[in-house]
């Protein structure tokens, strides 16, 4: 067997593991993993500007491709600089690994040097932690952080490694465990039989069924096995902003997403429905609004991998817990050697009733002669992109937008940050996508505020040519502040504007990149299209957008699914 | 309700501090809590006592599950069981207290494992509410110092929590 130091154990573990890429940013606690990772040429390392932005690439990395993402910092500060995009890939149950260095296992209590104790300030946001007590265990540990990171419920794993455990004068027997024993974990591979019998049998007999997907089915690589589904069954489908992409939106059958800012119809249908099949979903407070007043008269069918997701808050009729590729696949030969069939006549009644509140809302939104709006901007990229991008996005209107005005047909190419509501999250996720995706279209769409938390990353854009094309709808607020001030602090708008923007343009420029500045209505379409032609340069688009603009449908909050503002002066 | 929620936890440093950080997390209720070792070294047996609505001690026990190093659970209090908590309370016993204390003893089954001229270390186990009679029935006044355990419990019968 091979003798190798821990620091060259934990490389090789990482290209045993199919390790492509690694996101990072070095010192002193790391220096031997750096120097191993230095010393071959099979794992290659991004060196971000800030730590926070090396778990965002690794997580829009994720996102995008379905396999796990993976970090590399320093302890103390490298490490706690990771903590905002883990606990982001944490709420979004996103698999991901970040080794971080930690001082030597002999100084650790003694308040040294950029000591932290990452595994106590990592634990509630990581689905798991490990910390490495002797170099021998690195390939042991590396396998399991994987292992657990990428199956059940995925997320973020931290791997605390103090500087000792990596040192390059001790070498131990190195070999690659093939297999994992765990012996407390266990995630469910199937659903119970008679759980899914009776769930099948109950949305046969529904009349006034939906179905409402979650990220799960994204994350759980089921939206083939949910289309097939939802078509032959005929029914509504709506979807969470996690779930988007999941069903195509641009089907017939597809109602759009629910919740907060979810269209008319889905809402309305959600409330409406004598029966909901909830699949990989959480019901978040985001899509329930008052839990008490949710659906009155909807029994709920619930499958999710995780059990203490189902009845957490809303109760389940009937709780499935499994992988969601597994239980529609038997739920859809269920249907199909089934002898009852759907109730036509309900299911077409139930069919014009959702289309009457299709016809009478419809995403419309005001236009203006000469004020460039939002939202027209989106459906502008969707054109120009023949709906066919990856999408990342920041947190406040411009991700509501985004998510309400890009049809996305395909999983994993809306990235965003749903459940923490990460602002500088769009940026570098949407570089983790481009490095692996050069011949794709990447865009982030973002807002003046969220793009200048995490806007030094243009330089890591330029040091690896990552050629992205920012599309910064330009309001000079933080947008969905204002908007509830503007609701419900009668326009007080306290710091929601943003005084001494930067020129983004000649920001853009500094860093090696173009800028462009869009602020007539008639220079929108030419110069989205020149921004979008310029195929290996990083374009950064400002866009002056109105001021003023809301966001709707909006719930009305502590109302119930069906209890929403249309526009500034309309309510339901 | 009142709820014993009885753990098998991987034994490994770390293990007991995502238990504790757990309830404080999600804003669970910790009455009591108690653990050591058990004849598998490693395995560490976890007791917690716990109130709540039936739907919050039911995620709960969900997110314990959840815990990469908890091997197994369960909630005695679902089935017949048997609780029992250890309490040393040291009396101010001068006088006549002192053979009313030794009558109160007996009565609890308690014993006296320690004596001053002045003072009386009393050793007293069982369920929790036996114990807090047995305060109540000195009185708070010549109470000088209680140490309790929390509370350990076991299934009743031939029902056992085991790999």
């Amino acid at each position: 067997m091979e003798l190798l130091s821990g620091a060259d154990m934990l490389i090789r573990s990482l290209q045993d593991q199919g390790i492509e890429y690694i996101y990072g940013y070095p010192g002193g606690a790391a220096l031997h993993i750096y120097d191993a990772l230095f010393r071959q040429d099979e794992v290659k390392h991004i060196l971000v500007r800030h730590e926070q932005a090396a778990v965002h690439m690794a997580d829009g990395y994720a996102r995008a491709t379905g396999l796990p993402g993976t970090v590399l910092v320093t302890s103390g500060p490298g490490a706690t600089n990771t903590i905002t995009g883990i606990a982001t890939a944490f709420m979004d149950s996103i698999p991901m690994v970040v080794l971080c260095g930690q001082v030597a296992s002999t100084l650790i209590g003694e308040d040294a040097f950029q000591e932290t104790d990452m595994m106590g300030v990592s634990r509630p946001v990581v689905k798991h932690n490990l910390s490495v007590r002797h170099p021998s265990e690195i390939p042991e540990i590396i396998r399991k952080a994987y292992y657990i990171a990428s199956t059940g419920r995925p997320g973020p794993v931290v791997v605390d490694i103090p500087k000792d455990m990596t040192a390059p004068n001790e070498r131990f027997e190195y070999a690659y465990p093939k297999k994992v024993k765990l012996r407390s974990y266990n995630p469910a591979i199937r659903g119970h039989a008679g759980q899914i019998k009776k769930a099948v049998d109950m949305m046969l007999a529904a009349r006034r069924p939906i179905i409402y997907a979650g990220g799960g089915v994204i994350l759980g690589k089921a939206s083939g096995q949910l289309t097939e589904l939802v078509r032959k069954l005929g029914y509504p489908i709506t979807n969470t902003l996690m779930g988007i992409g999941c069903y195509p939106a641009s089907d017939k059958q597809h109602l759009g997403w629910l919740g907060m800012h979810g269209t008319y119809e889905a809402n309305m249908a959600m409330h409406h429905s004598d029966l909901i099949l909830a699949v990989g979903a959480r019901f978040d407070d985001r899509v329930t609004n008052a839990t008490e007043k949710f659906c009155p008269g909807a029994r709920i069918i619930h499958i999710d991998i995780d059990p203490a997701s189902i009845s957490k808050t809303i109760d389940a009729d009937v709780p499935i817990v499994g992988p969601v590729d597994a239980v529609l696949k038997e739920m859809l030969a269920l249907v199909k050697e089934s002898k009852e069939k759907p109730d036509a006549e309900a299911l077409a009644s139930w069919w014009r009733q959702i289309d009457e509140w299709r016809a009478f809302h419809g995403m419309r939104y005001e236009t203006s002669p000469d004020v460039i709006k939002p939202q027209e901007v989106v459906e502008m990229l969707h054109r120009l992109t023949n709906g066919d991008a990856f999408v990342t996005s920041d947190v406040g209107q411009h991700q509501m937008f985004a998510a309400q005005y890009y049809k996305f047909d395909k999983p994993n190419r809306w990235i965003n940050s749903g459940g923490l509501g990460t602002m500088g999250f769009g940026l570098p996720a949407a570089m983790g996508i481009k490095l692996t995706h050069p011949d794709e279209e990447v865009l982030c769409i973002t807002g003046e505020g969220s793009i200048q938390m995490n806007i030094q990353e243009l330089s890591t854009c330029n040091q690896y040519k990552l050629p992205v094309k920012i599309i910064n709808l330009n309001n000079q607020s933080l947008g969905m502040v204002r908007q509830w001030q503007d609701m419900n602090y009668e326009s007080r708008h306290s710091h929601s504007y943003m005084e001494s923007l930067p020129d983004f343009i000649k920001l853009a420029e500094a860093y090696g990149h173009v800028g462009i500045r869009i602020d007539k209505k008639e220079d929108l379409e030419p110069k989205l299209k020149e921004a979008l032609a310029m195929k290996d340069r990083l374009v950064f688009v400002d866009i002056q957008v109105d001021r003023f603009e809301h966001v709707y449908p909006m719930q009305v909050a502590r109302g119930c699914m069906k209890d929403m503002w249309l526009s500034k002066t309309e309510r339901v | 309700m009142r709820r014993i929620i009885s753990v098998l936890l991987e034994n490994e440093p770390g293990a007991l501090s995502r238990v504790v950080g757990l309830f404080s997390q999600r804003n669970y209720n910790i009455e009591t809590l108690t653990v050591a070792p058990t004849e598998d070294e490693t395995l560490s047996r976890l007791t917690v006592t716990t109130t709540g609505p039936d739907r919050v001690i039911e995620q709960i026990t969900k997110q314990l599950n959840k815990l990469v190093e908890v091997v197994k659970l369960v909630d005695l209090t679902e089935g017949p069981h048997i609780e029992r908590e250890l309490m040393l309370i040291k009396l101010k016993a001068t006088g006549s207290q002192r053979a009313e204390i030794k009558r109160t003893v007996d009565i609890f089954r308690g014993q006296i494992v320690d004596v001053t001229s002045s003072v009386y270390t009393v050793q007293l186990a069982g369920a929790s509410d036996k114990l807090d009679g047995f305060v109540q029935a000195i009185g708070t006044s010549g109470v000088l110092e209680v140490v309790r355990s929390g509370v350990s419990g076991i299934a009743r019968g031939e029902k056992v929590l085991s790999l």
